[in-house]
Parts: C-alpha cells; structure tokens; sequence
C-alpha cells in the first residue's frame, strides 16, 4: 500500500511504499523513535498501535524542542 | 485502539494504559498540579514569573499556573507575569516571539521581552564566535549562562518571588545523566523540582511543575489544547552534548519503557545528599558573592556572564 507521509521537523512530503499494518510498523520502516513524534491521521493524533489503510496521509509532528 | 478509561480513540499509550484526548488532558493537568502541591512550588502570596520562549513546554506552563491560580482563588492581576529573553539567533527566535506576544496577549499575562543585543552588546550569533575563539565554548555555553543570568535579573527587577520554567522530564533526565557522565555533583545538586541554591538574597528560587511530564506528553497537550505552535528548531541545538544525550535516552525509552522516570526518581532519591553537599560548598563556605562589575550572585570577583561580555568587548 502507499502512505503520503508528511515530516514537519524535515519540511518534507513524500507517498512512500508501505510494507506493514500498523503506525509502528511504518516509523520503523522510515527509522524514526516513536518517542520523538506525535502521528496525526484526519487532524486527529493516534497512537502506534493504529492501522493504516492504503493512501492514508500521515503528518508526522516533532516532538523535540527545538532550543 | 481504545481508551482504557471510555469507549473514545486512545491519542496515546502509556505505561499504565491508553487515553483518549479528554481522559489525557484531565491526566496530564492533575500530574501537573499534583507536582506543584507535593513539592509547595507555588505560596498563595507569591509574585510569580514564567520564563517563556513561545515553545510548547513555556506556553503549556504558563497557561497551567494561570489556571491553578484561578482553581485556587489565588488572584492573578499583579501576580502572574511573564519573561522572554531573545537570543538574537537568527531565523529562529523571532518566529517563536511572534506565536508568545500574541499567547500572552489572549491569556491576559503581561510580557517583558529582554535581549542577549541590548543587555550585553551582541547577539548570540555575533557574540558566540567570538567567545569560542578565545574559550571554545560551544553556543549552548555561552547561551545558557547568559539566560540564567538575565532571567535571575530580571526577575528581580520584576520584583517576583518566583521563576517557574517549563523544564519537563525529559529536560530533567537528560541533564541528571549529563552531570553523571562528567562527574559534577556540584550542578546536580542543583536540579530538581526546585532549582538553584535554595532561598539566598541574590537568587530567585526556580520551580517546575512540568516535572513528571514527558515532552511527549506536553507535546501532546499543547496540540490537543490548540496552542499555536510552529515547529521551529535552534540551528545550534544539534551542536550540544545534550542533543546526543537525548537521542541516548530516546533510545532507551523506546525499548525499555519509563527509563527516564527511573532515573529522575533515583536522582530524587540522592538529592538530599546532593544538596547538603551543595550548599556546604557554596552558601555555607561564603562562596556566593556579588560581581564586582554587575553586583549579580557569582562564585569568584567577575562573574561568567561579565568575563564573556569582556572577551567580546576586547575582540
């Protein structure tokens, strides 16, 4: 399935390829610790253990400060 | 996946279950007060200051001691204000200015903006070059001991009895596992809850009731609560020790769940010793001293902050 996966802390948009079921599955594949973003699907925030569906947008929002 | 409390969506998972948005935010500000009454980091007739920067944790803080404030019928007008110091880092801290004025200017809090420029001469980006040369300080060095020192004075001059900042717990294991790694008690014994030296005429008292909550978890409650929040990033950030200590700790938290509650309650545990231990070797031993140059506390006849002014100066 394809996932449009937007990064703030990269300012980046990319529909990637997506192997997996689950949200963890997904911030494993792109190598990020689910400790430092928040996943937000339709404006809402879900959490690792969420399915994703094909074509679902993803945002990707930094959890570190940044100073 | 559901809420461990109500049939709702979880927004997060926790040691201790899931929660939805309602059932996370009635969580998070209970561990925040709790942490404010447990450790009686606010009195009932304290001028209060918030040092903010317009990031989530400063915005979060500010608006949850408005509102402990209001829950305690402890009036607000005259006692609750807030202090931003700019850097001068450029790109950056003027973005997170922008979202803080108009933050403060909603809640009502008033807001005094002082700046690295006007206080000591140069910006950071201006000052930080110079000093490294002659020191190799990095820029979180030379940044850190400026704010200290402009947030103490003018807080002071504000008259406040308090400074509550937004450290967080993260914030907190990070440092303690800092100071572990190079062996310095000395500024250990100055973290926790309340930070600093304890009550000494030259220094206000710093509280943080964002404690016990992750920056997850504040990240969270700034989105949830619709704060407006740009991400911004300081460009020098990376450069520090911290940053490796940080993505050290994420590390961990990720395989191995509540690492950094662990350490900061073991540190909690030490802390009494490290703070006898402190205070015999600056209050008790009369090592606090004014400056002689700006009458700010110091450890030796020119302070940090003064002894950097003048290497700029003589640049």
């Amino acid at each position: 399935m394809y996932i449009e996966v937007c990064n703030e802390r990269e300012q980046t948009n990319h529909k990637i390829e997506f192997t997996g079921t689950k949200v963890k599955d997904l911030l494993h594949q792109l190598k990020i610790n689910p400790e430092s973003v928040l996943v937000v699907r339709n404006n809402e925030v879900i959490t690792e253990e969420e399915t994703l569906q094909d074509n679902d947008k993803i945002e990707l929002l930094s959890v570190i400060s940044g100073g | 996946m559901q809420c461990t409390k109500c049939s709702n969506n979880a927004v997060i998972n926790l040691q201790h279950g899931n929660l939805c948005k309602h059932h996370f935010i009635d969580y998070f500000e209970e561990k925040v007060f709790k942490t404010i009454n447990k450790y009686q980091l606010i009195g009932r007739n304290e001028k209060l200051c918030v040092a903010v920067s317009g990031g989530k944790d400063s915005l979060t803080v500010l608006y949850l001691t408005k509102k402990y404030l209001e829950k305690n019928n402890i009036p607000v007008d005259d006692n609750l204000v807030a202090l931003a110091v700019d850097e001068g880092i450029d790109n950056y801290r003027e973005h997170t200015l922008v979202d803080l004025k108009k933050f403060c200017s909603e809640h009502a809090v008033p807001l005094t903006i002082v700046s690295f420029e006007q206080e000591l001469g140069k910006t950071l980006d201006k000052a930080y070059p110079i000093v490294n040369k002659d020191t190799n300080k990095r820029p979180c060095n030379v940044c850190g001991v400026w704010r200290r020192y402009l947030l103490n004075k003018h807080a002071k001059k504000l008259g406040v009895d308090k400074v509550i900042t937004g450290h967080n717990l993260d914030d907190e294991a990070q440092a303690i596992v800092m100071n572990m790694f190079k062996a310095n008690t000395t500024l250990a014994g100055r973290l926790g809850p309340i930070s600093g030296l304890g009550e000494h005429d030259l220094f206000v008292q710093r509280v943080k009731p964002l404690y016990f909550c992750a920056e997850k978890e504040v990240r969270l409650y700034a989105l949830l609560k619709n704060f407006q929040i740009k991400f911004s990033e300081c460009p020098y950030s990376k450069e520090g020790y911290r940053h490796h200590i940080q993505e050290m700790l994420n590390d961990f938290e990720h395989k191995y769940k509540g690492t950094k509650q662990g350490i900061v309650n073991s540190f909690l545990a030490m802390l009494p010793l490290l703070q006898d231990q402190e205070k015999q070797q600056t209050i008790g031993a009369n090592k606090i001293q004014q400056c002689s140059k700006c009458q700010e506390a110091s450890n030796k006849d020119v302070c940090n902050a003064c002894l950097m002014k003048e290497t700029i100066q003589n640049a």
